[in-house]
């Protein structure tokens, strides 16, 4: 049953491109390829942190603000206080998953809408970060250069980049994370249902806590990588990171509700977004807000998809169980 | 009848082939901050009607402020292949990966409006920007010619506190007052580049000042903040344009109609063409290989009642101010 909404995903996407191709000969080609990877690099990694929360049945709305709080972070430290890049890395992932377990703790001991929680979050870390600069610090580290000139050169002037390699790497252990694993297991059980997750013994709370943790260090990483593509820290940088990341594990074929969900759909729906943007650049006349309509239309149909295989699965369920008669 | 029609389709076919001989050989990729402020939507527009006069295809991306889509759409001009991109950044910093790129790629990159920091000055071509600290000289010297040594007290009303502009449009009119000794800026605040801010600001001068008694001119950092400072005036019985001298800095639809009006006196343009500029220096560089300066600075013309601000406001209305 999970595979149908990533299916349909697949199918627009490749459906996309082929639209896209037909009409600029240019946009079949690795340059175009390679971008679509470099250019969501950021939001690739933070969107697989999010499957894991959306299919737990929470929401996290602090990874954008996160992201900015990461760039500014790594910026200062690196530029203001010369700590070596790895170590100013290594400090900002272990404060984010602080962050990430402090905000899971509280969701589940006061039992706080996960939204609220984030919210909160959000607001924290975005505040945090125009506190410690408001103003676009660029990074000189040599670390910095030589990742940003680092690419494999494909056939065709294309490169894949440093970040779209972490990219990728992020959601391949995400999709074994979250398919293979007890852990990936309990995140979809989490999902179904909390009451009867609690019930079979797996403990709810640590598992909230590690959820959240994940997707704070994922956001986290997503900040540093966001910094290697601009080679700054800037505390407006990746605002509404979060609803587009939201965005793409629902084009994704993540349910909202959690429960069901997968994050090569999810890396397809970063990828989804990024189309439309290209296309958009490539059109060179129209409005770039297209982007965000085409991608609230995309919203609406899977939604309604959702609605109506969740109607058909209620359906179909008490019928087997023979519970109802007419 | 079929000779007619024959004749028509060579004719079309000509008239199709011979366009693009001329036309469309260039094409430009512009990559623009968004459209926060009425000048913005101007220098969109203006970017769009001089390609067009030059029969360049201009393909605009707005950023919507974001530097991540900036990036993008320069990203996108490259693979697309186009012939030249303007950018337009929306911070200093962070541009030298991609324009990097830019430079293996072969591709000229023209900077409008703003400046990039010092290490990404081999990755530019040019940069088509006015000259801020010149724009509050020019509005200085005006005021300094009008008053014609008579003492002058001058209040003040700054842009956004730490913007550069408005840094650098203080340190021109700063600089034009410190030769004047009959010159002295009494008070000087942030309206914060709006109207809203200018009127209350304003108001309070007026106050601080006798009434406006002491007030012998007004100089605002832009436009909008004048306009909101000639309302604050007016309601404070004040005869705007004759009880107190006007001069500001952008040359927006609005503060010609009060010119025509006799409302305010003078205004120091930011000219929103600056893509004619860096069309003509990219078209030069493509087709002689003539390699422009480093810095082409625009023109700062400043406007009064004599330059038939009726017409000028009607000229400029239509551009999205």
């Amino acid at each position: 049953m999970r595979l149908p909404p990533v299916a349909i995903t697949a199918i627009v996407f490749v459906v996309g491109f082929a639209l896209c191709t037909v009409q600029f000969p240019n946009f079949a080609s690795t340059r175009v390829a390679a971008n679509l990877l470099t250019d969501n690099a950021f939001l690739g990694i933070v969107a697989t942190g999010m499957t894991f929360v959306i299919i737990s049945g929470g929401i996290d709305l602090s990874v954008g603000s996160v992201i900015g709080f990461t760039t500014v972070f790594v910026a200062l430290a690196i530029e203001r206080l010369g700590v070596p890049p790895l170590v100013a890395f290594a400090a900002i992932l272990l404060l984010c998953a602080a962050f990430g377990a402090a905000m899971g703790a509280i969701i589940h001991v006061f039992d706080m809408p996960p939204f609220i929680v984030t919210l909160a979050g959000m607001f924290l870390a975005r505040g945090a970060s125009f506190l410690m600069s408001t103003e676009s610090t660029p990074i000189t580290a040599p670390l910095y250069s030589t990742v940003s000139d680092f690419a494999l050169r494909l056939p065709g002037g294309g490169r894949l980049t440093a970040i779209a390699l972490i990219m990728l790497a992020v959601v391949a252990a995400g999709a074994v994370l979250l398919h293979f694993t007890r852990f990936g297991a309990n995140v979809y059980a989490l999902g179904g249902s909390r009451a009867t997750t609690a019930l079979m013994g797996i403990p709810v709370g640590s598992m909230t806590v590690r959820i959240y943790m994940l997707s704070s260090v994922l956001a986290g990483l997503a900040g540093i990588v966001f910094s290697f593509y601009t080679a700054a820290g800037y505390s407006l940088s990746a605002v509404g990171v979060e609803l587009d990341s939201i965005a793409a594990v629902v084009i994704g074929g993540t349910l909202l509700t959690g429960g069901q969900g997968s994050v090569v759909g999810t890396l397809l729906g970063v990828l989804i977004q990024g189309l439309i943007q290209t296309y958009i650049n490539f059109d060179g006349t129209l409005s770039s807000w297209w982007t965000k309509i085409v991608t609230g239309i995309l919203l609406f149909a899977f939604i309604a998809l959702q609605q109506a295989m969740l109607g058909i699965a209620r359906r179909a369920g008490p019928r087997k169980a023979g519970v109802l008669k007419s | 009848m079929t000779s007619k029609a024959l004749l028509a389709a060579t004719a079309l076919a000509a008239l199709t082939l011979a366009l693009p001989a001329t036309a469309a050989e260039l094409t430009v990729g512009f990559s623009q901050i968004g459209s926060e402020s009425g000048w913005r939507a101007a220098e969109t527009s203006v970017s769009k009607s001089e390609a067009t006069k030059r029969k360049v295809t201009l393909k605009i991306a707005d950023a919507q402020q974001k530097q991540e889509n900036q990036i993008k759409a320069i990203r996108s001009f490259i693979a697309q292949g186009v012939d030249a991109i303007f950018l337009a950044p929306v911070v200093s910093s962070g541009w030298d990966a991609v324009l990097k790129e830019a430079k293996e790629a072969k591709i000229p990159v023209v900077l409008l409006d703003r400046d990039i920091d010092p290490s990404g000055k081999e990755l530019y071509l040019t940069a088509v920007t006015s000259d801020s600290v010149h724009e509050g000289a020019v509005a200085g010297e005006w005021l300094a010619k009008t008053v014609a040594g008579k003492p002058c007290n001058v209040v003040e009303l700054q842009g956004t506190v730490g913007a550069s502009v408005a840094t650098n449009r203080k340190k021109g009119f700063d600089g034009v007052v410190a030769k004047n000794a009959n010159l002295k800026v009494v008070r000087s605040q942030t309206g914060d580049f709006t109207r809203a801010k200018g009127k209350e600001v304003m108001e309070s001068f007026i106050k601080a000042e006798g009434g406006g008694k002491n007030i012998c001119a007004v100089y605002a950092h832009n436009d909008d903040m004048m306009v909101g400072a000639i309302q604050a005036m007016k309601e404070a019985g004040l005869k705007p344009g004759k009880d107190i001298l006007t001069v500001s800095i952008d040359a927006v639809p609005d503060i010609f109609k009060a010119i025509a009006a006799g409302e305010a006196n003078a205004t120091v343009e930011l000219t929103p063409n600056m893509a004619g500029p860096a069309l003509d220096a990219i078209m030069a560089y493509k087709v002689k290989g003539t390699v422009p300066p480093k810095w082409i600075q625009t023109e700062s013309k400043l406007y009064t009642a004599a330059d038939d601000p009726q017409k000028i406001y009607d000229s400029k209305k239509g551009l999205g101010y």
